[in-house]
């Protein structure tokens, strides 16, 4: 067992756990917050289930930005539609046998990987020449789009560049899920992508990534339109029933 | 700030999205409350010596009690869709009137104090700690929100800017740094009734003037009734229906719209407002000390229906938050909306034929229809979704025979704000107010030229207010502002029905 295996082995049991944990914690803390008003963007469906509808095409369709700003719709759907092209695929490295779906898009994996970047591209050059958004940025939006960017080429280099024994690796990733630790092939690229990625995994918890469980909680888009029908009482505010005379 | 420094702009065509002026309405401050009027609504009379500490803490109690606020602060990325949708800054080019660098203002101490990134990072996540500059630009460009929701609209996320202006405000209330205009109106409407403080004598005096001047005009005796127990409606309109031009002209249209329908009605001297101000202020409190009256004249009059005004900010504070604030409301008549806007009743009565309207009367304009931002992004109306837009557009149509609406990417829920709402409507913000301004009166004058509209009509007293105050600066008629019911006042055909 190489010293590099052990460092890997430890920064995913590490990242994985920062990313577990911060995820659920932040999910958590937001579901028991209180919501005492409501605050639906209107016009909003009058429904719980047109409501989470609505959710629902915000996460899919991006509804709001497509209305707000073509370009950003376009670069953004772009990245987030191939990065989760590129998650279905790489879960062959976690599987034995892989689904079969999952072997089957297995060949659009170098195109998504390509569009990806292509998306992130284009969200960062409107973030470095739009002068309203580079106003608004700060150092770890650009960090972030270079993070991610990077973890693409560097996959996109195993591929194109020099290739990875990409069996020794996923021996190595069902040897961490299984506690039987595999030896991980001490290629450049290979090292470069996996620390990134470990790096994002322990990073978004505390980022502005949380965008990504966020979305469900926001009462603007999460809401009914029922606030004649429904009152929305959190405990602190329901209190104030009692203060009243009539 | 003297009439010769009011920047005004040149309406053309089209209204570009400016380019980025830095600190264009940075020196446009709110008047600071006074001490006594600080003391009357509870706050710190003025800056409390430990006020960083005492601000810190009061954002760890909102944060507490708003996910909106956690979640909103957390999870914006920047991604610049809505910088170009705020009509302050679209109307000045200032940068930290873009909604996300507004919010920035308070995400940036938010990080500092509340986040492990700002914490260990401060530099790269931009964590900033609050200082007395910071203070004082919260106290400027909260004050430059009308908390009217546009940027909310275009939001991936729905991140609403009125929260976190909403939050801000609180915060600087609870050390001592109050906004005059606003605080004054909510200590009024505590202790008057309304916004205007219009005192009951003198509420009787108007509404018996317009019952004189009515019959005169008409030949009908029609009531504008105040505080007559039994009564099946209580009409809450905002005060200034009561005492402003042309919003006076929309209590006219109420009082003929309950005298031809037959349903007797009355104002109340308790709750002679329809507006929350207190909303403006965050507090939640005063939100409900202020709806609570409302509660409490329906119960005394032993109304069975509660309809409202013509009032925008009010319709989000009635619609959207009476119930929750001071329900349930389980005394009146189930049988109806509670509350109910105007709009509704009078929509409910021409459908049923229970109005007799000449569109003819109105040939003399042709009519445009401003959405208020808060009935329109903050409400509902009608019981189903973009009820707001048509209720409104259906009861104009039906009085006037020229109806034109203005360019569909500014109306509806994607509509400006008028400039004036959520605290501004005082003079010594009107560079912003103009400036607010600014895209709306460009998207109607492009329906003047091309389509010859000679008026606009709005259910929103700040509405009213502001564009009657703003129109002249831009050398335009301030006459050519309507309320709807102005229009239904004109039209209805007295006499007919009886």
């Amino acid at each position: 067992m190489t010293f590099l295996t052990v460092v890997y082995a430890i920064l995913f049991y590490v990242a994985t756990i920062v990313l577990i944990g911060g995820l659920a914690y932040r999910v958590w803390s937001y579901f028991k917050l209180p919501v005492p008003l409501k605050v639906f963007t209107a016009p909003a469906p009058r429904t719980r289930s047109g409501a989470a509808l609505r959710v629902a095409r915000e996460i899919v369709f991006f509804e709001s930005l497509f209305l707000s700003n073509k370009w950003i719709w376009i670069f953004s759907a772009l990245f987030h539609a191939s990065l989760l092209v590129v998650l279905i695929t790489h879960l062959r490295y976690f599987m034995e046998p892989v689904w079969g779906w999952v072997a089957l898009i297995q060949p659009i994996e170098p195109y998504a990987s390509l569009a990806m970047v292509a998306g992130l591209g284009g969200l960062w050059v409107r973030r470095l020449f739009e002068p309203r958004t580079r106003y608004v940025s700060g150092v770890s939006d650009h960090l972030m789009l270079a993070l991610l960017i990077a973890i693409a080429l560097a996959g996109l280099a195993m591929k194109f560049v020099s290739h990875t024994d990409i069996i020794m690796v996923k021996a190595f990733y069902l040897g961490l899920m299984r506690f039987d630790w595999q030896p991980l092939p001490a290629d450049f690229f290979l090292l470069v992508h996996l620390l990134l990625v470990a790096v994002l995994m322990i990073v978004l918890p505390f980022s502005k990534l949380l965008h990504l469980p966020g979305v469900f909680f926001s009462p603007a888009i999460n809401q009914a339109d029922d606030a004649r029908e429904r009152r929305q009482l959190a405990s602190w505010n329901a209190a104030f029933d009692a203060l009243r005379e009539k | 700030m003297a009439e010769q420094d009011l920047i005004i702009p040149e309406l053309g065509e089209h209204l570009p999205t400016p380019d980025i002026a830095e600190d264009a309405l940075a020196d446009v401050r709110s008047y600071p409350a006074k001490p006594q009027l600080q003391e009357a609504l509870g706050f710190p009379t003025e800056l409390v010596e430990d006020w960083e500490e005492k601000a810190i803490a009061k954002m760890g109690e909102l944060l507490e009690k708003y996910r909106s606020l956690r979640l909103y602060l957390d999870i914006c990325v920047k991604c610049g869709a809505c910088t170009d949708k705020c009509q302050f800054f679209l109307g000045s080019g200032d940068p930290k009137n873009m909604p996300v660098a507004r919010q920035d203002l308070l995400r940036q101490v938010y990080r500092k104090h509340f986040t492990a990134g700002g914490k260990y990072a401060p530099d790269l996540v931009g964590a900033k700690p609050l200082t007395r500059e910071m203070l004082d630009e919260w106290f400027t460009y909260y004050h430059q929100c009308s908390q009217c929701r546009r940027c909310s609209l275009f939001c991936p996320y729905g991140i609403d800017t009125a929260e976190i202006s909403m939050a801000a405000r609180e915060i600087m209330d609870s050390i001592g740094m109050g906004q005059k205009y606003t605080n004054e109106v909510v200590l009024k409407c505590h202790q008057i009734g309304n916004n205007l403080g219009i005192p009951e004598a003198a509420l009787r005096n108007i509404c018996e003037g317009v019952e004189e001047d009515l019959e005169e005009e008409t030949g009908v005796s029609i009531r504008v009734p105040v505080n007559e127990a039994g009564a099946d409606v209580l009409l809450v309109a905002p005060s200034a229906d009561f005492f402003a031009e042309p919003h006076i002209d929309g209590l006219i249209g109420y009082a003929k719209v309950f005298h031809q329908a037959g349903i007797s009605w009355t104002v109340s001297s308790h709750a002679s407002e329809a507006g929350n101000f207190a909303m403006y202020l965050g507090s939640y409190e005063h939100m409900h000390k202020v709806s609570t009256r409302i509660r409490t004249a329906a119960i005394d009059l032993k109304v069975k229906r509660v309809v409202m005004g013509e009032c925008g900010h009010a319709w989000r504070a009635a619609y959207s938050f009476l119930n929750t604030i001071c329900g349930p409301w389980d005394f009146l008549d189930p049988n109806y909306p509670i509350p109910q806007h105007i709009c509704e009743f009078t929509q409910d009565l021409i459908e049923r034929g229970g109005l007799a309207l000449d569109p003819t009367a109105n040939d003399h304009m042709t009519v445009t229809f401003h959405d208020s931002c808060n009935p329109a992004r903050a409400a509902g109306m009608g019981g189903y979704p973009g009820g707001q837009f048509e209720i409104p557009r259906s009861i104009i149509r039906a009085c006037c025979n020229k109806y034109v609406d203005m360019h569909p990417d500014f109306i509806r829920e994607k509509t400006f704000c008028c400039g004036g709402g959520g605290g501004l409507l005082t003079e010594e913000l009107m560079p912003v107010r103009i400036a607010g301004a600014t895209p709306r009166l460009q998207a109607l004058k492009q329906v003047m030229d091309n389509d010859g509209v000679t008026h606009m009509a709005a259910i929103c007293a700040i509405c009213k207010s502001q564009f009657t105050a703003i129109l002249p600066k831009v050398d335009m008629d301030p006459d050519m502002i309507v309320s709807l019911h102005q229009l239904v006042s004109n039209a209805i055909q007295l006499g007919a029905k009886d």
